[in-house]
């Protein structure tokens, strides 16, 4: 600290005696430039109630349109939602209640349901989980992205964040981790009852997941052969996966890491209740409906246990607008904040009339 | 350096320390046969000021970086992250603290090595040291105690010698100390007489002796020793040393060829380096309210800490909970402790809130506080044409503290008044003589016609105008010689330390006697009838603030020893002839109240038998080794007694320009002005009339020697007084005493004024108990008095006073401003130091914490910076802790909805990011630009001040409001996106979102909304405001593509792959934003509003309302 200063005296070049004070002088003077004067050019905007009030109003009246848009649009989306746990003694599904990972033959079940009002556009089909902890985070880090991403050492060498699900009798799995060991494996199919006949609804399992995800985030680890089984050697299925992970799909394009159902289930949902996309029902011609309204019964072979966790499982059919599917939240809050807004700027005009026109001397801000 | 120096010390000085002196053998030789040299060890000349070696650096830097608390807490934090399993890596918060660490520790690092190189071209450079009579060139480090060393002109001496010689024959060099004490006129230094002659390297080489000398302490001004010369066959001539002898270490020789001297203290024990130890740091309120609300917020983050891992247990108490089928345990983490792993679990809800106490605040108040002092020192209206500088900032700590002074200590001469002396007039034996033109530049050659009210007897007259020429210490400085050879009047100057000294001099001038110079032990002075007189100086009694006055002794040409003494009156006219005084007295009571400065003139004729007593009397005193400056004090004392009184002089001290405006402003400011000065009471008053401190129609309380009375009764009639004024004023102010502190009462003001010896009779009550009450009546006298006039105060007292008022309830803010070394204590011991970079030398401005040019520019300082300041570090403070709290809550409140797993909500990156890159720049750039109100409003209007008084901001209120506003807008931030994710397929195609997408939803609001917050309350928008705020946003966003954009192969998860792209595609995801968004400001927005409203209507009263 101290002959800091020292030095710094020498380096001014301390006048030696009184008369020499003028020689370093020149140097020492401020700059006149703005911002060392602090004198920039600036814009002094002050909050009046002049200014204010009318942006008020404007808000309200912009909120309150899109609001009432958005609550029509998310009103106009039909969705089904049927809930299949099967907590219900007189459920169908009640029988599966108790299931565990590898009960041979699967249990199912089927529940009939009306559609009373036909949906027009495209149908998606989501499954919805509920008290399912995604986003605990032991569960959201056991995952191996590099596995995933088709790294070939980390195929054989999980990351030890998939623990306790990294291997499985000294084999490593492959996809390791809790999330893709925990993957959602009901399978629910959708028929329509026409006439006391089961006419099956074709469910399009591609195109559900996020796109990035299925062409670059996920790859199948790479090697001279297109063969996955081979390209998976070495490495074993999840323990409570019935089929290793080559054996998803049948279909080349949807199968190992690439398989969407996957994909979908791996990116893990923000809060205990989710749900998440499972099937696409196209609309086949514009002349019918995707779905009429009528009957239809849903085939579900009932694998995954969720009664133990106090869990719930819901099949939820639903079209979809430009601002994704039905949710009365935002189309609520806009009209309320935008009432808000524009009574509060009614109230305010008001006072503001009242008291403050009277005083229009400058002010000084703050 | 302090360490450094204890250790060399002790290495060093060894036994030597206790002793108390010290014995140096002049050029290493033993003073006879017998006795046997002993090589002492002293320390070597090597200046150490580094702190580090290469080797210390690391672990010694770090120490010390890692003492600071907030720094201890952050690597707590981190070593937790490091050990524990914690939700956040331990990047995000240790990338922070290492960036921080690492850039104190270059810093440091930097300046450390310029101290080294600094240190190095000190310790290489060469000097010459005479050895066995020859001269060997040598590094400056290799100086050992002892060695006699050989100084050039114009060369700063290596270490403190004691003179011994000089290229002229009269044994005198002239030394000028400027870098040392910044007084930059020539000092004489003497040499003993005895060694005078030893001119040439062989002389000197012949000397033997020793010199005894006190051990090395700090005091500039102080040193004692003795030396023994040894001659062959004689007995040993012991003379006495002083300061006058002694050259310090860092001063220059001047107008000086050559001298020999012999090193004394050498490196770390010199007077410099001693001198050199940091000043105590002064901490700001502002820094003090960051620590109250650190505590608040600390508490926040452990009470959170504690809540979540309550519940989680609780939680957890359900099996299916803590471990279902789908996401279970490690074998490790079932086997730990539950104890242990409850223990964990806190540390690591304690990791994961812990950025709500940013380390990047610390950052931010620093480089806010560094950059910021620019502006001060930048600023040209504080720069001064006369002596071409500007402001000058010490410590970039205190900038707030200018904007929260309520108490302004200020120093009279220099600091309100000009210091530049004018001789108006002078009175000799009752007659007046003033100069009848006024003089422009003060320094004219011509004789100018004078006006004689009256004259006195030519001699009276004479005698004092020579005692006016001979009792001072001026010099003179001439082109290149001083020896007054060729005397050539246009080109000499006098020069002095006291510019009383120069004024009274060029005083006598004007009068006909003309100081020539000094020639070796004569000083010459020109008469009127242009003869030149010769008067040998014998003794200089120097002037000392105690005695308040000095004397010469000079042996004229026809052998007559005459004692001239000038001091103030009140020193003076206790020790003239009583009958002399009347008439001398009306006219420096008159002068006094004009608000000259005076000074009386004695003098006394002494016999040769007088003067011999006195010689020895002195000779024997300097002598002394121990009390020498005690027994000096009492011969003076003996000495300057049974004078006569010749007469009077009157010195004008202008008042600076615009004193009186601004002592007004800072008074409507609401700020207490005390004049604390060493100044006589008469001249105090009027320079506190004529600078507007008292009004006409202030009520004056007089607390001094003359309201005191006679000696006897002082005790009782101070305490009758300090009663009745206490009552008085009790009266005037009723019931508001407290709450009303500082507002502005129409009612009756009061002045104080109070003396030097009434002041110690106060602080330091004699013997009676009862007495001891007096300091509380006092000092309450005092804090309702508007202005408080304290004179013939001692260094030390003023001192005492600023702490005085420091300690009372409520520890107001003191400012001290002076210009003198007198000044520096009051500087040091307020809470803000201001020095005048003024004619007394540079002490007040090195040792204060900002040095100003002129008295005026004190308005500028606290009323435009000083405010500026404190708003935007308080704004700034207050925004931080707001920032963070709605940063974290959402975080928290996810804790609910994850099982209080300590799931983190947002990615690490942006956990990294979002102090120190997305929200750090605006509020950096607010609290640099910022000026809520025009400079030019805030300097012109001193009421604003008020408006910020008692640290206005950063009071509990202020925080609570932040605190609440930043809660509220986390709980808009997370239940606005839980309500939006209550159907989390947003995209237009069905696809859903996860968690990721919902923490960066909610992250994407918090960025807008604490941004725009700033924007909100930015009232100064200059390009840079626009740039870093804009910027900083269209950042977040390039960023977050980016980041997403990318597999980035050294992270573990991909989790932000494409999740930011995903998230804009979404329309519902923008109308929430900008929802929230929306939500989250209209509570500010509307509250500004209504308080612009509230104002207005304020406006329209008469009378001003904070």
């Amino acid at each position: 600290m101290a002959v800091n200063y020292n030095a710094k005296e020498e380096a001014d070049g301390h006048p030696s005696g009184v008369g020499a004070s003028g020689g370093a002088g020149k140097s020492r003077k401020p700059d006149n430039t703005a911002f060392k004067q602090q004198r920039l050019p600036a814009w002094q905007p002050i909050l009046t109630a002049g200014t204010v009030l009318p942006a008020f109003f404007i808000i309200g009246l912009i909120f309150i349109p899109i609001g009432i848009g958005i609550f029509v649009t998310s009103n106009n989306i039909r969705e089904y939602e049927i809930d299949y746990t099967g907590t219900d003694s007189s459920s169908p599904c009640n029988k599966c209640l108790n299931v565990s990972w590898n009960s041979t033959p699967p249990c199912t079940c089927t529940i009939n349901f009306t559609l009373n009002q036909p949906f027009e556009t495209n149908v998606f089909m989501y499954y919805g989980l509920s008290n399912f902890y995604q986003n605990h985070r032991r569960y959201v880090k056991s995952r191996d992205d590099s596995q995933l991403n088709g790294d070939n050492s980390s195929l054989l060498h999980p990351s030890k964040e998939c623990e306790p699900y990294s291997t499985s009798e000294n084999k490593p799995i492959a996809p390791c981790g809790a999330i893709a060991n925990s993957m959602f494996n009901d399978t629910l199919e959708l028929f329509r009852i026409d006439n006391e006949t089961r006419i099956p609804i074709t469910l399009n399992k591609k195109g559900i997941a996020w796109w990035t995800d299925k062409n670059v985030k996920f790859r199948n680890p790479s090697g001279n052969t297109n063969n996955l089984t081979a390209l998976f050697q070495g490495t074993t299925k999840p323990v409570n996966w019935p089929k290793p992970v080559y054996m998803l799909d049948s279909e080349a394009d949807n199968n190992g890491f690439i398989n969407e159902d996957f994909i979908v289930w791996m990116r893990t949902a923000a809060l205990p209740t989710f749900r998440k996309l499972y099937r696409l029902i196209e609309r086949k011609n514009n002349l019918q409906p995707t779905l009429q309204a009528g009957k239809y019964s849903l085939d579900i072979t009932y694998n995954y246990p969720v009664h133990s966790f106090d869990g719930r499982k819901r099949m939820i059919l639903s079209t979809i607008s430009w601002m994704g599917g039905k949710n009365p939240f935002l189309g609520i809050a806009y009209i309320t904040v935008g009432s808000i807004c524009f009574f509060l700027g009614v109230v305010l005009l008001v006072i503001h009339h009242k008291y403050g026109n009277r005083n229009t001397s400058a002010d000084i801000p703050n | 350096m302090k360490c450094k120096n204890r250790v060399l010390n002790s290495k060093c000085a060894g036994e030597e320390k206790r002793v108390g002196t010290r014995t140096v053998f002049v050029g290493h030789r033993p003073v006879s046969e017998t006795d046997a040299y002993v090589e002492q060890k002293f320390c070597d000349n090597r200046i150490v000021s580094s702190k580090y070696t290469v080797w210390n650096f690391l672990p010694k830097n770090l120490f010390e970086q890692f003492r600071r608390i907030a720094n201890f807490y952050f690597l707590i934090i981190f070593l937790v992250q490091v050990i524990v399993d914690t939700p956040t890596s331990p990047v995000t918060s240790g990338l922070p603290l290492f960036f921080v660490i690492i850039v104190t520790a270059i810093k440091q690092g930097y300046e450390d090595w310029l101290r080294h190189r600094a240190d190095k071209e000190v310790n290489k450079s060469s000097v010459f040291i005479v050895e066995n009579a020859k001269q060997v060139k040598k590094h400056s480090e290799k100086i050992k105690v002892g060695d006699i060393v050989e100084v050039k002109a114009d060369e700063t001496f290596p270490c403190d010698l004691i003179f011994l010689a000089s290229s002229n024959d009269d044994g005198i060099c002239y030394v000028t100390t400027a870098s040392l004490d910044g007084e930059s006129n020539f000092k004489t230094h003497y040499a003993v007489r005895d060694t005078t002659g030893l001119q040439t390297d062989d002389d000197i080489d012949s000397l033997t002796a020793t010199i005894e000398c006190e051990q090395p302490q700090p005091d500039l001004y102080k040193f004692v020793g003795r030396i023994n010369i040894y001659r062959s066959n004689q007995e040993p001539v012991a003379r006495s040393l002083g300061p006058e002898n002694l050259l310090l270490k860092g001063s220059t020789l001047k107008n000086t060829k050559k001298i020999y001297g012999v090193a004394v203290y050498t490196g770390m024990e010199t007077k410099m380096a001693l001198n050199y130890q940091g000043k105590s740091q002064k901490r700001s309120a502002v820094e003090k309210s960051i620590n109250a609300f650190l505590v608040v917020y600390l508490c926040i983050l452990v009470s959170k800490a504690t809540v979540c891992t309550t519940l989680k247990y609780i939680w957890q108490s359900n099996p299916f909970n803590d471990e279902p089928w789908y996401n279970q345990k490690t074998i490790k983490e079932r086997d730990t402790f539950k104890i242990l792993r409850m223990f964990t679990d806190f540390l690591s809800f304690m990791v994961l809130f812990n950025f709500i106490i940013p380390v990047s605040m610390y950052v931010t108040v620093e480089m806010q506080k560094f950059l910021g002092s620019f502006f001060i020192a930048w600023d040209k209206e504080m720069y001064d044409e006369e002596i071409k500088e500007g402001a000058l900032v010490n410590t970039s700590d205190l900038n707030e503290e200018l904007g929260q002074v309520e108490y302004v200590f200020t120093d009279k001469t220099g600091t309100l008044t000009e210091n530049s002396m004018k001789f108006i007039e002078c009175c000799i034996d009752g007659h007046k003589y003033k100069d009848g033109i006024s003089e422009v530049d003060g320094f004219s050659h011509t004789d100018g016609p004078l006006r004689y009210y009256g004259k006195a007897e030519k001699c009276r007259e004479e005698l004092f105008l020579r005692a006016l020429c001979l009792c001072h210490t001026v010099q003179i400085k001439g082109g290149d010689n001083v020896d007054g050879l060729r005397v050539n009047q246009e080109c000499w100057t006098y020069i002095s330390s006291s510019p009383d000294e120069i004024a009274l001099v060029k005083g006598a001038k004007k009068y006909g006697f003309t100081f020539l110079g000094h020639e070796a032990d004569y000083m010459k002075v020109q008469n009127q009838k242009n003869e030149i007189e010769k008067y040998q100086l014998l003794h200089v009694l120097n002037f000392d603030p105690v005695r308040r006055r000095m004397s010469v002794i000079v042996k004229t040409s026809t052998g007559k020893f005459l004692l001239f003494c000038k001091g103030a009156d009140s020193s003076i006219f206790p020790r003239v002839q009583q009958d002399e005084i009347q008439q001398t007295k009306v006219h420096v009571e008159r002068n006094a109240m004009d608000g000259y400065r005076t000074l009386c003139v004695a003098f006394k004729e002494l016999t040769q038998e007088d003067y011999k007593k006195i010689n020895d009397q002195l000779s024997e005193a300097k002598m002394a080794l121990q009390d020498r400056e005690e027994k000096m004090a009492r011969i003076f004392d003996d000495i300057e007694a049974d004078m006569h009184l010749i007469g009077a002089t009157a010195v004008e001290d202008r008042l600076q320009e615009h004193a009186a405006e601004t002592i007004e402003a800072l008074q409507t400011a609401g700020m207490k002005v005390w004049v604390l000065t060493g100044d006589k009471m008469e001249t105090a008053k009027s320079t506190c009339y004529a600078s507007r401190l008292f009004q006409t129609n202030t009520e004056l309380l007089e607390l001094t020697t003359k309201t005191m009375g006679d000696s006897d009764r002082k005790e009782e009639r101070l305490h009758e007084l300090l009663l009745e004024y206490h009552k008085k004023l009790l009266q005037d102010f009723p019931k508001n005493s407290g709450k009303l502190k500082r507002s502005w009462t129409v009612s009756q003001e009061y002045g104080l004024i109070i003396d030097g010896s009434t002041l110690s009779l106060i602080l330091n009550p004699s013997q009676d108990s009862s007495s001891s009450n007096y300091k509380s009546i006092f000092l309450q006298i005092c804090l309702k008095c508007t202005s408080v006039l304290c004179c013939r105060m001692a260094p030390l007292q003023k001192a005492q006073i600023v702490r005085m008022v420091k300690n009372t309830k409520g520890n107001p803010i003191t400012l001290s401003i002076g210009d003198g070394a007198n000044d520096v204590s009051m500087i040091l011991e307020a809470h803000v130091g201001i020095g005048i970079k003024g004619k007394e030398g540079r002490q007040a401005a090195r040792n204060s914490d900002y040095a100003v040019p002129k008295f005026k520019h004190l308005r500028k300082l606290l009323l435009a910076h000083g405010h500026l300041y404190y708003v935007r570090i308080a704004h700034l403070v207050q925004y931080f802790f707001y920032k963070n709290l709605c940063f974290i809550l959402p975080q928290f409140l996810y804790q609910f909805f994850c099982g209080f797993s300590q799931q983190p909500l947002y990615d690490a990156a942006y956990l990294t990011m979002y102090n120190i890159c997305f929200t750090s720049l605006p509020i950096l750039a607010y609290s640099l630009l910022e000026q809520h109100i025009n400079i030019e409003t805030l300097t012109s209007d001193p009421r604003l001040y008020m408006k910020i008084s008692d640290n206005a901001m950063l009071q509990w209120k202020p925080f609570l409001y932040w605190t609440f506003l930043g809660s509220f807008e986390g709980l808009v931030f997370f239940f606005g996106v839980y309500f939006l994710f209550q159907n989390s397929s947003l995209e237009h195609n069905g696809k859903v979102f996860g968690n990721w997408t919902f923490g960066t939803i909610v992250f994407t609001v918090l960025v807008f909304t604490v941004t725009l917050k700033l924007a909100l309350d930015t009232r100064f928008w200059t390009w840079m405001n626009h740039f870093v705020i804009w910027g900083s946003l269209a950042f977040y966003v390039f960023f977050s593509f980016f980041w997403g954009g990318i597999i980035w192969p050294f992270l573990k998860q991909q989790r932000m792959y494409f999740v930011f792209a995903h998230m804009v595609t979404s329309v519902s995801t923008w109308l929430a934003i900008v929802l929230l968004i929306f939500i989250s400001l209209s509570p500010e927005i509307l509250l500004v509003v209504f308080k612009n409203a509230k104002r207005k209507n304020h406006q329209k009263l008469p009378s001003f309302d904070a």
